[in-house]
């Protein structure tokens, strides 16, 4: 068999079992950034420094009893929390996350460390993201109860409004970097400015990752944008009807959906595994790096600001995040067009 | 067989089988369902054709943002249950007339899938893949050809779409007292 079929074959199962083990790592990094905010401790019994709070935390939700609403819609009730985790997932086999690897000279072609490389990558994450929507929706339609219902109906403007800032940021991107590949993406973004600037697009597009990272983390339903389960209203929104591992999929999809973000941004603002010091071979510690440091900002972010008010929101998607995107989509372009950039 | 064949067979198969289930079910929400699997089936067939931006834009602007706007509306109504049209003689679907007009719709649109599925068998597959006859990155010809060759045609399903959408506005307005 192919060395290189089966390094492929490797790869789809590390990166599978690596975005489950992020998820815990997450539901951990949490716990402990929340209560150190809060002037806590966080998780300290389980294992050294409660390590292993998130596996206590599956294996408490693995024994629960699974239930179900009697009015509640069986087939879709069952069918929306796997859709969540389904698209989650698959949004993650197009990010590329380290330079092409030959393993120290053991295959005889390089391997690009991404599960596809597809020619137009960008969109599939897009189109990913949008079909993730309707585990959400589904969850509060099929749970037969008003609070879910509301919730997921939130849920459903929300990231239909917020998507069009997504993609006009995303546009300028693909504009500067002349490709929808993010590994062709990622290349253009190395190299130097004056020899010590790195050629990160953020620097060319500050404007476009406010916007990349603010539309984002509503996508993601992350706070201060987490309506859909605003508990202070909507007891937990979508998901309360949820129980057991149907509502530990909910759980496991936003922290997955909130690594691909983060590594999305990593390679379409901050240079994916270009960076200065360390040897090219070494670039996966560089994105990793700058993943950890968006994602501890995800945290940050969530336990420093409240919620919006639900008016409010919309306010700030339709008229001022989506005129700024056309504009800085309109300013990208005329300076390709004229400056070359 | 070659691989090709098999997945057309497949998501051709699937394709009919959600469209059917568009109009076979009587939940809203299982029809809009069976649909957004009708797309899916179609973005794959796209694939086979070798135009991932096709399918990529089938599945985002279909299945992602107009199939959730019907959801959105499905939900927000929230009628379980369709009406049961054969039992109501007052439904306009239920006149003799829209019968005998329904029945002549569908002996033509028999009538027009033997003459494809006839003609399919005797001519020559016409070449599809001119515009990604460079290959790589079809997107940048798609570009091209909308914006030179087909700009009228472009414009023309803009301000139809404009007008759609101020049409809405129009009718959606609360009548000022």
């Amino acid at each position: 068999m192919d060395p290189v079929l089966l390094v492929q074959i490797a790869l789809v199962v590390v990166v599978f079992h690596a975005l489950l083990l992020s998820a815990a790592g997450m539901v951990w990094a949490e716990r402990k950034v929340a209560a150190r905010l809060q002037q806590r401790f966080g998780p300290t019994l389980t294992g050294p420094a409660g390590l292993l709070q998130p596996f206590a935390d599956v294996f408490k939700l693995f024994f629960k009893e699974e239930l179900k609403p009697k009015a509640a819609d069986s087939v879709l009730f069952y069918l929306a929390p796997i859709i969540s985790a389904t698209t989650a997932f698959l949004a993650f086999c197009v990010v590329p996350f380290g330079p092409p690897t030959t393993l120290f000279g053991l295959l005889d072609r390089p391997v690009m460390l991404t599960v596809a490389d597809v020619n137009v990558a960008v969109l599939v994450i897009f189109a990913v993201a949008s079909m993730g929507v309707y585990g959400i929706v589904l969850a509060g339609w099929s749970s037969n109860n008003k609070y879910s219902l509301l919730g997921g109906l939130r849920a459903s403007a929300q990231m239909i409004s917020y998507e069009l800032s997504y993609g006009t940021a995303l546009a300028a991107v693909l504009l500067l970097g002349n490709s929808m590949s993010l590994v062709d993406l990622v290349n253009a973004q190395s190299g130097y400015w004056f020899g010590f600037i790195p050629k990160w697009f953020v620097f060319l597009q500050p404007v476009g990752f406010f916007i990349f990272m603010t539309a984002g983390i509503a996508e993601t339903n992350r706070a201060p944008f987490d309506f859909p389960e605003a508990e202070q209203e909507l007891v937990a929104g979508y998901h309360t009807e949820y129980s057991s591992m149907s509502f530990a999929l909910f759980f496991l999809a936003e922290y997955v959906n909130m690594v691909t973000v983060s590594a999305v941004a990593t390679n379409l603002y901050l240079g994916g595994w270009h960076g200065p010091l360390l040897p090219p071979w070494l670039g996966i510690l560089w994105w990793f790096a700058k993943l950890s440091v968006l994602l501890f900002f995800y945290l940050w972010l969530r336990w420093t600001l409240p919620r919006y008010r639900y008016d409010t929101l919309m306010q700030f998607g339709w008229k001022f995040l989506l005129p700024l995107s056309i504009l800085n989509l309109l300013a990208t372009a005329a300076g390709v067009l004229y400056f070359g950039l | 067989m070659a691989f090709e064949t098999i997945g057309f067979y497949v998501l051709a198969a699937l394709a009919i089988i959600a469209s059917v289930g568009v109009i076979g079910q009587r939940n809203p929400i299982y029809s809009v369902m069976s649909l957004i699997g009708s797309f899916g089936a179609l973005a794959g067939l796209y694939i086979l054709l070798d135009s991932p931006f096709t399918a990529v834009t089938q599945i985002i602007v279909y299945a992602g943002a107009i199939m959730v706007l019907f959801l959105f509306v499905v939900m927000l109504l929230n009628v379980p249950r369709e009406d049961a049209a054969e039992w109501d003689r007052s439904h306009p679907l239920n006149r003799p007339g829209a019968r005998r007009f329904g029945a002549v719709l569908a002996v033509f649109l028999l009538l027009e899938l033997g003459w494809a599925v006839w003609h399919a068998s005797t001519r020559e597959a016409v070449a599809l893949n001119t515009v990604s006859a460079g290959g790589v990155s079809s997107v940048a010809a798609i570009g091209r050809s909308i914006f030179t060759d087909y700009s009228f045609q472009f414009e023309a399903t803009s301000i139809l779409i404009l007008v759609a959408m101020v049409g809405a506005v129009v009718l959606a307005r609360k009548e000022p007292q």
